[in-house]
């Protein structure tokens, strides 16, 4: 009976297979053209970066770094998203803690509002800065008359920055925690834990794949900024220029293998947060089955 | 403290961490995006509607809102056969693919407006067979729609993915078993639900595409009336010290964003009621 039944199903199963999938041409021609889209579209811009930076040879390549302007360019981006991320990170951990946990009136209004500045264009979310720390902005009359400098200077790039990745850890963490609940974190108080024990040692392992994705993302971001931040620094020269803004000095100098050289090591950040965001989407994978 | 307005938990901290947030989330985002609109709100009326209703102001934004437009429509068609392709055949190099898809969305923009430049210029990889068809892509409004597209992509592909996955499986059994082709069952039983997820996918893609700079400054050209996206024109206006003309702009596009934002999440909304009615 055994033997007779699995004999009929093996039989079956490849007709529904071949009933609910396309002709073996139909599916080549798809994939072939999906495949072809995405190499003549994301592939070759890639590549044409490294070209480009070692059309000179790799000397010239690394010549490029030599330039005070781009070192001070790097880090200058290393600081800005070294102040950036860990604030956004606290954010992302104190917003999802009082949205997921708990459960009050105007809850997905505040969700609603953490999501605003990814639907706010970068140079905009540049510009309300200006207008509120510019020499012609509110607060411009009485940050120079103490000699405070915002916009122009480091300060603003910074503001600039958290502005654009301010959602990325909150928005992984919320819906996970909120899926999670609350009983894990229950019963470690009700066994006595604090509230910190609570957190350090229940909330945070159990969201920990979430968080770092959150935390990959949004340091991506804050170095790759470039409408946000343009607008906010006044591109001074070995003071304000960010790794992104340095791209678009040289290119616009035509001094194009320096700033394919810069573009390149933007390029291997995104490379780096790629494959990253794969290892931490696999784990977390892992241990969502577990 | 555990007024109505807050269920009753035992978890601490809600107090310190909701005024974290609200704080923070003020200072940072609603403050500064409240005094845009003080700011444009300080214009009298009709200096307002001059700044926002110029004659190169508004070839700005028929040219972002086309381009966004024409690039959004190219991603559906292509992310759909991407993300159909990815949930559902198998083929060598398939990870690869599905990872490098998040590539416009990693890669800062900045990088991918000089890299599109270089190829879609007239001696570049792509650019120099394309020039002597007649058309040029660098410098005109192809070459944005090109860079539109570009960073449009994984939206689409993002939002498809997982509304392909969930497709009940037993459906189309059923139509194939009742005897429709293939064609007719894709379109009559796989496609209606897609349809909430594809609107989700164009309308995150478009929100993107008109808000974005850094990839279309290099392959635009810049040229006011032909090639200059609205986003330029803010930073122009600024870098003259039109602070008014920029604010009137950016009020404009902000709105656009928002209303956009409202359509995305009534979609999404729209998309999950209609999934759960289906099943139920």
């Amino acid at each position: 009976m055994a033997g007779q039944i699995t004999s009929s199903m093996g039989v079956a199963a490849p007709r529904i297979k071949a009933a609910t999938s396309e002709p073996w041409w139909v599916r080549l021609a798809l994939t072939g053209l999906a495949i072809l889209f995405l190499a003549s579209f994301l592939m070759v811009p890639l590549l044409a970066v490294f070209t480009e930076a070692l059309r000179k040879g790799i000397q010239a390549y690394f010549e490029s770094f030599r330039e005070p302007a781009a070192f001070s360019a790097i880090k200058l981006t290393l600081l800005v998203a070294g102040i950036s991320v860990p604030l956004n990170l606290i954010f992302g951990l104190a917003a999802s803690w009082a949205l997921a946990k708990f459960q009050f009136r105007g809850r997905s209004v505040l969700i609603t509002l953490i999501d605003l500045p990814f639907a706010v264009s970068p140079v905009i979310s540049g510009l309300v800065y200006v207008l509120l720390f510019g020499l012609q902005g509110w607060l411009g009359p009485w940050l120079s008359d103490r000699d405070i400098q915002i916009i122009f200077a480091v300060p603003g790039i910074v503001l600039a920055t958290i502005f654009v990745t301010f959602p990325f850890v909150a928005r992984e963490l919320i819906p996970l925690m909120q899926e999670q609940g609350t009983e894990d974190e229950q019963a470690a108080l009700t066994l006595g834990a604090s509230g910190w024990q609570t957190f350090w040692r229940v909330t945070l392992p159990n969201v920990k794949w979430a968080l770092l994705y959150g935390v990959i993302l949004c340091n991506a971001r804050a170095m790759g900024e470039f409408g946000a931040v343009s607008v906010v620094s006044g591109h001074i020269r070995g003071k304000t220029n960010t790794l992104p803004l340095h791209v678009e000095i040289l290119y616009n100098e035509y001094n194009f293998v320096a700033a394919f050289a810069v573009a390149s090591l933007l390029t291997l950040l995104a490379l780096v947060t790629l494959v990253l965001k794969a290892i931490v989407e696999k784990r977390a994978h892992a241990a969502s089955a577990a | 403290m555990s007024g109505r307005w807050k269920a009753h938990s035992v978890l601490p901290g809600f107090g310190l961490t909701l005024g974290y947030t609200v704080v923070y989330l003020s200072l940072i985002v609603l403050i500064p995006l409240a005094a845009l609109f003080a700011k444009s709100a300080t214009m009298g009326w009709a200096e307002f509607w001059q700044a926002v209703t110029a004659p190169r102001v508004v070839a700005s934004y028929k040219l972002t809102f086309g381009a966004s437009f024409v690039a959004a429509a190219v991603n559906i068609v292509f992310g759909f056969i991407t993300a159909w392709v990815l949930v559902r055949y198998r083929f060598p190099g398939k990870r690869v693919i599905d990872g490098m898809v998040d590539l416009p969305f990693a890669l800062p923009t900045a990088v991918s407006g000089i890299a599109l430049t270089t190829i879609y210029s007239q001696n570049g990889w792509i650019g120099q067979y394309l020039e002597p068809l007649g058309i040029k892509t660098a410098f005109s409004p192809l070459g944005i729609c090109i860079a539109l597209t570009f960073i449009g992509l994984p939206f689409v592909v993002r939002t498809l993915q997982p509304a392909l996955a969930d497709l009940d499986k037993e459906l189309e059994e059923a139509a194939a078993s009742l005897g429709a082709t293939r064609w007719k069952t894709f379109l009559r039983v796989l496609l209606p639900p897609l349809v909430p997820p594809i609107l989700t996918g164009f309308a995150l893609a478009f929100a993107r595409a008109i808000g974005e700079y850094g990839s279309v400054v290099f392959i635009s050209g810049n040229m006011p009336m032909r090639t200059e996206i609205t986003s330029l024109l803010i930073i122009t206006k600024l870098e003259q010290y039109d602070y008014a003309g920029a604010t009137a702009i950016a009020a404009v596009m902000l709105v656009a964003s928002f209303a956009l934002l409202l359509l995305i999440n009534l979609l999404q909304w729209w998309s999950v009621r209609r999934y759960q009615g289906g099943v139920a």
